[in-house]
């Protein structure tokens, strides 16, 4: 782990979206200020920057998390996942697919924490009622859309990814 | 966020080191959750952040039906419920550890967090005072053991001095014949902070017909997290059934002391404690009896 005795820029290793990439960042720089302004990869939102909106949502170790309330330098060694790393070449991953069929955003800003959030969710629970889709979503808000459309797709993609693994 | 030094130490003896050798201008941070938020906002200022998540002892979360449960500060609530073994020992804690923000929130949020950040609204204390459990405190000066009920001394503060970390946090094994339950009040179905909170757990006699004893903790009534014994005392030896609650209700409610602020009036509190304090007494009795009762959580 790394400890930094002044507040002088740190070295951190990790993994995003499979690839391995380090960088450097103060202590005080939150892993989405690590994402976005050091690494350069802005899919991943600001929204509140206090843990209530979602819109920062990664996946860490394989835990959703806000990544405005973890530090750059507590991802050392970690396993990151950012909606960048949804699709694969060529193809959307089945959430972005059924949110973008089942018109599941308008503004956009929230849109990517809702997929990382909808997928470490479908990641563990392949088929969640939609009680318990609301639920695990309720840290993720969207001004747009009144949730409906976004739950219909979090449905939509569950049951597709459901058939695929049937084959 | 003003510039700090961060620190990851791997032993308890080293994070108490680089706490209590800034004399209280450092910080222990386990989730996050509150300290960065904070931080952010420009209320808590320290010049060091000692991440305590690599710390063992912090970490362990152990279970056993006659020792009881020991749960390190650093571990995270998704961990507490996902323990099937914990979560049909303890479905009072799990009651409250499952609905402390969202789901990415309990991804890192910690109980001894939410004991340190020592809000009067602390979704987890309440059931941890009904439930008997205490504090297990290192600092310079070696360990000590706080009843939960007397940790928190005002709203943001608590008995912890500079240098202190919470180890973990203990509770009994859960007697025979016994229950608890946590419920709050808000005005969305989740992610948001208690209006009111209340936690109760209850020992039965053998057939399972008269109180034994029962426990009763109040949230967001005080300055601090409220235990009321003399609720739980006037149970005693009275009918486990609905018409025997009411009676501690009242004392709860008259034990409260809220205030008016932006998510509710005091008045509005007062009635909340009665009503949710028959409930939670009434999914306790349930429980100790064998029968299922759900929290908020869905599964």
């Amino acid at each position: 782990m790394p400890t930094s005795t002044d507040t002088a820029r740190v070295h951190v290793s990790t993994t995003i979206n499979g690839e391995p990439t380090d960088f450097l960042c103060e202590p005080r720089q939150s892993l989405l200020e690590c994402l976005r302004d050091v690494i350069g990869l802005t899919g991943t939102k600001e929204g509140c920057n206090d843990g209530n909106c979602g819109a920062c949502s990664v996946i860490l170790n394989g835990r959703l998390v806000n990544s405005c309330l973890v530090l750059g330098v507590e991802a050392q060694g970690a396993e990151i996942t950012t909606v960048e790393g949804l699709a694969e070449p060529g193809q959307l991953h089945p959430l972005q697919q059924a949110f973008l069929e089942n018109a599941a955003l308008q503004c956009g800003i929230c849109t990517p924490g809702f997929l990382v959030s909808a997928k470490a969710l479908l990641d563990q629970e392949p088929n969640p009622s939609e009680e318990r889709i609301r639920f695990w979503l309720s840290g993720n808000l969207c001004r747009c859309t009144g949730y409906d459309k976004i739950i219909r797709a979090v449905q939509d993609a569950a049951g597709r990814m459901q058939e695929a693994k049937r084959g | 966020m003003k510039q700090f030094e961060y620190a990851a130490p791997t032993t308890l003896d080293e994070a108490i080191r680089l706490l209590a050798e800034m004399n209280g201008r450092a910080r222990p941070m386990a989730g996050g959750t509150d300290v960065l938020v904070q931080m952010r906002a420009g209320r808590l200022t320290p010049d060091r952040i000692v991440d305590v998540k690599n710390v063992p002892e912090l970490n362990e979360l152990r279970y056993d039906a006659s020792g009881g449960l020991t749960i390190g500060a650093a571990v995270p609530c998704y961990k507490i419920y996902a323990d099937t073994a914990i979560a049909r020992a303890y479905p009072g804690l799990i009651d409250a550890a499952s609905i402390v923000g969202g789901v990415a929130i309990q991804g890192r949020a910690t109980l001894g967090g939410n004991l340190c950040n020592s809000s009067p609204s602390a979704d987890t204390i309440p059931v941890l005072i009904a439930m008997g459990a205490k504090v297990n405190i290192r600092g310079p000066r070696g360990s000590r053991q706080v009843p939960v009920e007397q940790f928190c001394t005002a709203p943001g503060r608590n008995v912890l001095e500079a240098g202190e970390v919470v180890v973990s946090i203990e509770l009994p094994a859960p007697p025979p014949n016994s229950g608890a339950h946590y419920q709050r009040f808000i005005p969305r179905y989740e992610m948001d902070i208690a209006v009111v909170g209340v936690g109760a757990g209850v020992v039965l006699s053998d057939d399972k017909r008269t109180i034994r004893s029962a426990r009763i903790a109040l949230g967001a009534v005080a300055p601090t997290p409220l235990f009321v014994p003399e609720a739980g005392q006037a149970l005693e030896g009275k009918p486990a059934a609905e018409e025997s609650l009411a009676a501690a209700a009242e004392i709860a409610r008259n034990a409260a002391r809220p205030i008016d602020d932006m998510r509710g009036t005091a008045a509005q509190r007062k009635h909340l404690v009665g009503v949710l304090t028959r409930r939670v007494l009434a999914g306790a009795i349930a429980r100790a009896r064998g029968e299922e009762v759900h929290g908020a959580h869905v599964h």
